[in-house]
């Protein structure tokens, strides 16, 4: 090696210069491979919007169709249904759904519904993520005299009306979720897709 | 030892050229002419669906040369299907087999696999001929088991030979070229034009993924390039030391 | 930071370590083209375990499942294409980069005393490496792989007495099935790399315990000044390291021109007949294995089958792979670097270089009679060069070796 002079500042901007670019270099490498971890378009196509055919579903019946691999419940409520829904304000968590990502917007009213007969909601709850069990006989004996229909998550023992909304004193934290939906034609729901969108 | 690289490099082409007895024509491939691939999209799903799956191939995929997914829906779905799957076909794989000998293969990568010049010659190349059991023949392969599917269009075609003596003197027949016999709807032109259109298509959807590929490629090696400049600096800047 | 760093150095050799292999590792100045093959295989050995871990993550080891996986890659796969296209593009600029780097310890004599051992190392990573690609060409289950398998395993039907229940054995059936693909995954995504990873750290470590040769085949070692460093020694780091950078930004180049606008390679490094998948009942009309075996298989097919048995063109094979392990006992010339040798080396070694590379092409050829012979007389060629060595090496005409290194 020589005694030469060495030009310092000039190699610190050289190493710098080369550091970035070979740090960009290394940053793009990785993009290809962390966004292989993506949902692949199978994975897309399986988790693509579901359309249910309304005609299908008997009052006071429940269809349960796959949606992203969960469960989603399409329930129609019968009037009488409707009309206990508002009985029970006062026992209930978020009676008023004020928790705003538990269901969208256009959701957010007394029966969580866009047409007040029919109830969308994800199947699992919202505590630990079972599925609760369809419980709408009313006044059922191991559910007490004023039980009004709902779930029961058979996990933990958390209690949800016909709107999917919480009791009071169930370990669930919030109401059960509503999905996006939009209705295509008077008798067919598009699960997937919020309303308004394209 | 460059040479050594040099002869690696330079010898694919010339060993794959062997093999075919009869000259392949020249497929038109660009898989950046959108307008061909829609065009040929909409040969493949009304003519070729029917038989063949193209299990791999996802319609919405065709987005990527610019149909929308609700065109997509309108004109080239099936009723029951959705977007996001692939192109199956109804016939089961037993029928197919009893109808035509075997079962029609999946057109997912088999124009990548024989080449879309093969594949344009073949689709050009039917021939009739009562001796086989559907009634045609093809010029680049022979005895084939499907029918020419589309001589509506094309016309029937009939063979021309030519007598050829090999070097044992032995005389034989030679598919000389065809010549049309009855016309089809279209001129030879333009079914010329419609299966170049169509094999474009089967040769995108070898590998969908080519044109975004070559896009990458040019921005990779630029920024290589530039990479290359930093570091040829940087390494004269160090070895100035050395002597 | 420096608390830090004295922190770690009592409890780890960070910086006796980073002294010891970068920055107080004193290499030849006199490096040149060749000598960016070693740093360059290292990456590519990188690439290979980046991009085979992802792939991993959608491919799936099951006869049914496997073809169409490998072309859920190939389209559903976000940039699935392009992982998969480094790795195949990477296996076999593995070979080239390897085969570069095992011709450059041969014309400077880098296999010689003291780095025998290193050269040992390097040949069994290079025979692994072969089991590597081999099992890792099976898992696309196209009709190459199928069928290259089944050819490749048959091989081993030929050893006498035990080698019917040998092919079975490793089968894990009558044919290549299912349990093939399966149990070929296994190892080539867990034991070979894992095997591959120790062997390069022996093979570095040996290189570092004796110190790189050089293309004057000069040892650095023998003349140091007063603070003991060696004259003609550059530390690895940074001089190596800045001028690495620029042999790997040229090496990217070439590989992502590859990957991005030929990644088929003309057929070369994924094969058109491996667009179809495996069909048991169908053998493709020309099977050939993939280039960088195809020098041995036309060894092999240039023994005619003596007594009926296959075994002898098998064996000669074998023993043209494992003959490259006697390299450093073989050579008895005075010096190392071809830049010494005498004329008798440099044309040995020409043949040599002419019969790989005529045995390479002939391999992917079909067999014609007139091919056979050729690939009979290169195979002479290819043996003579190991087994003459001892005698012209010794006695060929020599020139003086420098004290030290030349520019």
């Amino acid at each position: 090696m020589s005694e030469t002079s060495v030009d310092a500042s000039k190699r610190r901007f050289l190493v710098t210069m080369t550091s970035a670019v070979g740090g960009v270099a290394a940053l793009g490498a990785t993009v290809p491979f962390v966004l292989s971890m993506n949902p692949s378009a199978r994975a897309k196509a399986a988790g693509a919007p579901v359309e249910v055919d309304l005609s299908k579903v008997e009052p006071g019946m429940l269809l349960a169709v796959e949606w992203r691999g969960q469960p989603v419940w399409v329930v129609q409520r019968t009037p009488e249904m409707l009309e206990l829904l508002a009985k029970h304000d006062n026992k209930l968590m978020d009676a008023a759904s004020d928790n705003s990502g538990q269901q969208p917007e256009y959701c957010k009213n007394p029966t969580r519904s866009i047409k007040p007969e029919y109830l969308i909601v994800v199947g699992i709850c919202t505590h630990l993520g079972c599925s609760p069990t369809f419980r709408k006989e009313i006044g059922a004996a191991d559910l007490g005299a004023d039980w009004a229909g709902g779930w029961f998550c058979p996990c933990h023992g958390s209690r949800f009306d016909l709107a999917g909304r919480v009791f009071n004193g169930s370990p669930a934290p919030t109401n059960l979720v509503i999905p996006p939906h939009k209705y295509l034609s008077e008798s067919k729901v598009l699960i997937g897709e919020d309303q308004g969108a394209a | 030892m460059k040479k050594l690289l040099f002869l690696l490099l330079a010898l694919p082409t010339a060993v794959w050229a062997a093999g075919a007895s009869v000259p392949l024509d020249r497929a038109p491939v660009n898989p950046h002419n959108q307008e061909s691939l829609q065009r040929g999209a909409s040969v493949f799903v009304n003519y070729c669906l029917n038989c063949h799956a193209a299990s791999y191939m996802r319609y919405n995929r065709m987005q990527d040369f610019g149909l929308s997914e609700a065109l997509i829906k309108e004109n080239l779905l099936f009723a029951s299907d959705k977007p996001g799957e692939t192109m199956q076909v109804a016939m089961r794989g037993k029928d197919a087999k009893e109808w035509f000998g075997v079962p029609p293969p999946d057109l997912s990568v088999i124009t990548r696999s024989r080449g879309a010049d093969w594949v344009y010659t073949y689709l050009r190349g039917f021939y009739r001929d009562n001796s086989r059991p559907m009634g045609w023949n093809n010029k680049v392969f022979d005895n084939v088991g499907m029918p020419h599917v589309l001589h509506d269009l094309q016309g029937q075609m009939v063979p021309v030979y030519r007598v050829e003596k090999s070097a044992d003197g032995v005389e034989h027949k030679v598919l000389d070229r065809l010549e049309l016999a009855r016309p089809g709807s279209m001129t030879l032109a333009e079914y010329d034009a419609l299966v170049g259109d169509l094999v474009n298509y089967l040769a995108w959807m070898g590998e969908p993924a080519k044109s975004q590929r070559m896009h990458i490629g040019v921005a990779v090696l630029l920024f290589l390039g530039l990479f290359y400049v930093v570091a040829f600096y940087l390494k004269k800047e160090y070895w100035k030391d050395v002597h | 930071m420096e608390k830090l760093l004295n922190w770690v150095d009592e409890r780890f050799p960070l910086t006796a370590s980073y002294k010891a292999h970068l920055s107080e590792y004193f290499a030849p100045k006199n490096f040149n083209f060749w000598y960016f093959f070693g740093s360059l295989a290292l990456l590519v050995l990188v690439i290979q375990i980046v991009s085979g871990i992802f792939l991993t993550m959608h491919y799936k080891p099951d006869a049914a499942l496997a073809f169409a996986s490998v072309e859920y890659i190939m389209r559903d796969v976000d940039y699935g294409w392009l992982v998969r296209y480094i790795h195949s593009t990477g296996a076999s600029m593995f070979f080239v980069v390897v085969y570069l780097h095992m011709f450059r310890a041969m014309i400077y004599g880098s296999y010689r005393q003291p780095r025998e051992l290193i050269w040992i190392f390097g040949v069994i990573i290079y025979l692994v490496l072969m089991a590597e690609a081999f099992m890792g060409y099976l898992l696309p289950w196209g009709q190459m792989s199928y069928w290259g398998a089944q050819v490749i395993i048959n091989l081993f039907a030929a050893v006498p007495f035990i080698g019917e229940d040998l092919s079975i054995w490793i089968r894990g059936d009558y044919v290549v099935g299912d349990a093939t693909l399966n149990r070929f995954f296994a190892l080539h995504v867990i034991a070979l790399p894992l095997v591959l990873l120790g062997l390069v750290a022996a093979h570095l470590v040996a290189l570092h315990e004796v110190g790189s040769n050089n293309p004057d085949g000069v040892e650095i070692k023998k003349l140091k000044d007063e603070q003991g460093k060696p004259l003609d020694g550059i530390p690895f780091h940074p001089y190596y390291t800045v001028k690495d950078i620029l042999g790997v930004v040229v090496f990217l180049m070439v590989f992502a021109a590859i990957v991005f606008f030929a990644p088929e390679m003309g057929g070369y490094f994924l094969e058109y007949n491996n667009f179809i998948p495996a069909d048991p009942l169908k053998t493709p009309e020309h099977i050939a294995p993939v280039w960088y075996f195809t020098p041995y298989y036309a060894i092999l097919r240039a023994v005619p089958p003596i007594l009926g048995s296959q075994f002898p063109g098998v064996a000669l094979m074998g023993v043209a792979v494992l003959i490259f392990f006697l390299l450093p006992w073989l050579d008895k010339s005075p010096v190392k670097s071809i830049r010494y040798r005498g004329p008798k080396f440099k044309i040995a070694l020409t043949l040599f270089v002419i019969a790989f590379i005529g045995l390479g092409i002939l391999g992917i050829l079909p067999a014609t009679e007139l091919y056979t012979w050729i690939s009979r007389v290169l195979s002479v060629v290819y043996f003579a060069f190991f087994l003459l060595m001892p005698w012209y090496t010794r006695n060929d005409s020599v020139k003086p070796v420098p004290e030290r290194v030349t520019k």
